[in-house]
């Protein structure tokens, strides 16, 4: 049985969106900056496509710039932020530990260029208190980028609060949805966020395009120069087709949302409730604050590189954040930031789930996974020593 | 291609000689849990010949791989032999590894090592310690363990 339980790394390309793409990929293929009909028919698109997301977040149409994802989308909102507060002397920003790299990297460049960044340490639970943020205030801060939802362990941060208190304090306020968007609600306003990031695979349109919502009045820095499109703020030529399927896949997930996240929970659950009994075993992240899909575990004693190797083999594609599959060596920023030992966050797993998945592959990972934990742990000198008491178990 | 070559995949699948020898004659452990990989070399020497080998490995697909195939290239040797094992060799087997895992051949050398430089100190057999000194951590600084 073939499982894919990887929805917070890519999904595939929903019936809808692709649909909606195709006949911009040949029929439609002009350019929307040509002045002749047949390019107007792709300005058209883009418009529609601008308009259909601005309302799937209760924003202006303007508010809405198409990039190339969220990792683009998060480098502009931050360094727009940053050259906007140097312009008033205000070079101070405040962000988290278990950020995305797109947030993380792009802060550490600023920080070279003169500005100051406090990373506020999520708690064990895996949420960011608005205390920890208000405390961290100062009268130079120009920026609180905190994300709407982590990718690793998928805990959903109070994004209103924080708002709230940006607002007070006038202090920018962006958040990286990208985990968040269709999956769960979101309204700019309403929440008081004044950007926002979000990638158009993870929910069901194809890879290579995104979104950053700046609040009108926000002067954007290019990233990218070049041509006029995005007014100005985003050149090059438009993905016209992919900003199509984008419009078309938020839409199908904003009006399935209810209906999605009553079909992934009762398998979420099911997913823990199950592999949790296996010994020695952890949930990270509270599910009291969670996006719907997510399912992050440690299990002690095993690494977890081998453990993807061996679900690979039964069909089930999943992550995990040690350090081998990272490429580095130490394991997973997100799992060290919620205070897990480095032994320990070796040995997670990470599931996501979709509405396309169905109770019979949740099935087959509970049946697999004990099992592959068992013959790891059965092999590893680290459990042996576990079992003997030579180590203490960490969890 | 795919990040590992059928030959790791093979060794990752069907490690050869995993688990424990209770009476061995010599027992290495090298690495950290901390730095996500540890591997426990035991051997068994009759007459100057490793005539066993076992290992019991925590870490990730490479580290497995590269445990079971020292094992193979050591077993039945004479334990001068095993001692110039070189992790080069161990990747050659291998048909090559990925260049960030590396390292993991590096820990089976030393955990071959390791369980030789356990069997002398057992047997009272003399060496040059120089032999056995440390090599450079194959972690370097990034992993703080």
């Amino acid at each position: 049985m073939f499982v894919y339980a990887d929805n917070a790394a890519t999904t595939s390309v929903s019936k809808t969106a692709l649909d909606a793409m195709l006949p911009y990929l040949t029929d439609y293929y002009g350019n929307p900056s040509s002045l002749y009909a047949f390019g107007q028919k792709a300005t058209e698109a883009l418009t529609e496509a601008r308009e259909t997301i601005a309302a799937c977040i209760n924003a202006n149409p303007k508010e809405i710039y198409f990039t190339s994802g969220g990792s683009e989308a998060d480098n502009q909102a931050i360094v727009s932020a940053a050259r906007l507060g140097a312009r008033k002397g205000k070079k101070h920003i405040i962000s988290t530990q278990f950020e995305h790299h797109a947030v993380l990297h792009t802060l550490s460049k600023l920080e070279k260029e003169g500005y100051e960044v406090t990373l506020l340490d999520p708690h064990a639970d895996g949420v960011i208190r608005v205390e920890d943020v208000a405390q961290a205030l100062r009268e130079d801060t120009c920026l609180v980028t905190i994300m709407f939802a982590n990718n690793e362990i998928g805990t959903v941060q109070p994004v209103t609060e924080i708002g709230a208190l940006c607002r007070e304090k006038k202090v920018l306020f962006h958040t990286d949805a990208v985990q968040a968007a269709g999956h769960m609600p979101i309204d700019v306003q309403a929440m008081n966020i004044d950007m926002l990031s979000m990638s158009g695979h993870k929910f069901h349109a194809p890879k290579g395009v995104g979104v950053l919502y700046a609040r009108k009045g926000i002067a954007l820095s290019n990233i990218i120069e070049g041509g006029a499109q995005e007014r100005g703020k985003r050149a090059g030529t438009e993905n016209v087709a992919g900003i199509v399927a984008m419009a078309a896949a938020l839409k199908e997930s904003c009006d399935h949302m209810e209906e999605n996240t009553a079909k992934i929970i009762p398998m979420r659950d099911k997913l823990i409730a199950e592999l949790s009994k296996i010994p020695h075993s952890k949930v990270n992240g509270s599910l009291d604050h969670h996006v719907p899909g997510t399912v992050n575990m440690c299990f002690e004693g095993i690494e977890g590189e081998s453990m993807l190797l061996m679900l690979d083999d039964q069909g089930i594609c999943a992550s995990s954040g040690s350090a081998c599959t990272s490429g580095s060596l130490d394991p997973s920023h997100v799992l060290l930031s919620i205070g897990l030992p480095h032994e320990v966050a070796h040995g997670s797993l990470r599931l996501s789930i979709g509405e396309y998945n169905t109770m019979e592959q949740i099935d087959h990972i509970i049946e697999v996974v004990p099992k592959v934990v068992e013959y790891l742990r059965s092999i590893s000198p680290v459990w042996d020593e576990l079992e003997k008491g030579q180590l203490k178990h960490l969890i | 291609m795919a990040l590992y070559s059928e030959k790791v995949m093979d060794h990752f699948r069907n490690p050869r000689n995993v688990g424990q020898i209770d009476d061995a004659d010599g027992v290495g452990e090298v690495g950290n849990a901390k730095c996500g990989d540890i591997m426990r070399m035991y051997i068994k020497v009759d007459d100057g010949i490793i005539t066993d080998v076992k290992f019991n490995t925590f870490g990730c697909g490479s580290a497995i791989a590269t445990s079971s195939m020292a094992t193979e290239l050591i077993k039945g040797k004479r334990v001068e032999e095993a001692l110039e094992l070189s992790n080069r060799a161990v990747v050659e087997a291998l048909d090559g590894l990925p260049t960030h895992k590396i390292h993991c051949s590096v820990l089976a050398e030393e955990a071959v090592r390791a369980a030789v430089k356990d069997y002398y100190d057992r047997n009272g057999i003399s060496y040059d310690p120089e032999m056995f000194k440390e090599s450079e951590d194959p972690h370097g600084e990034s992993c703080e363990a």
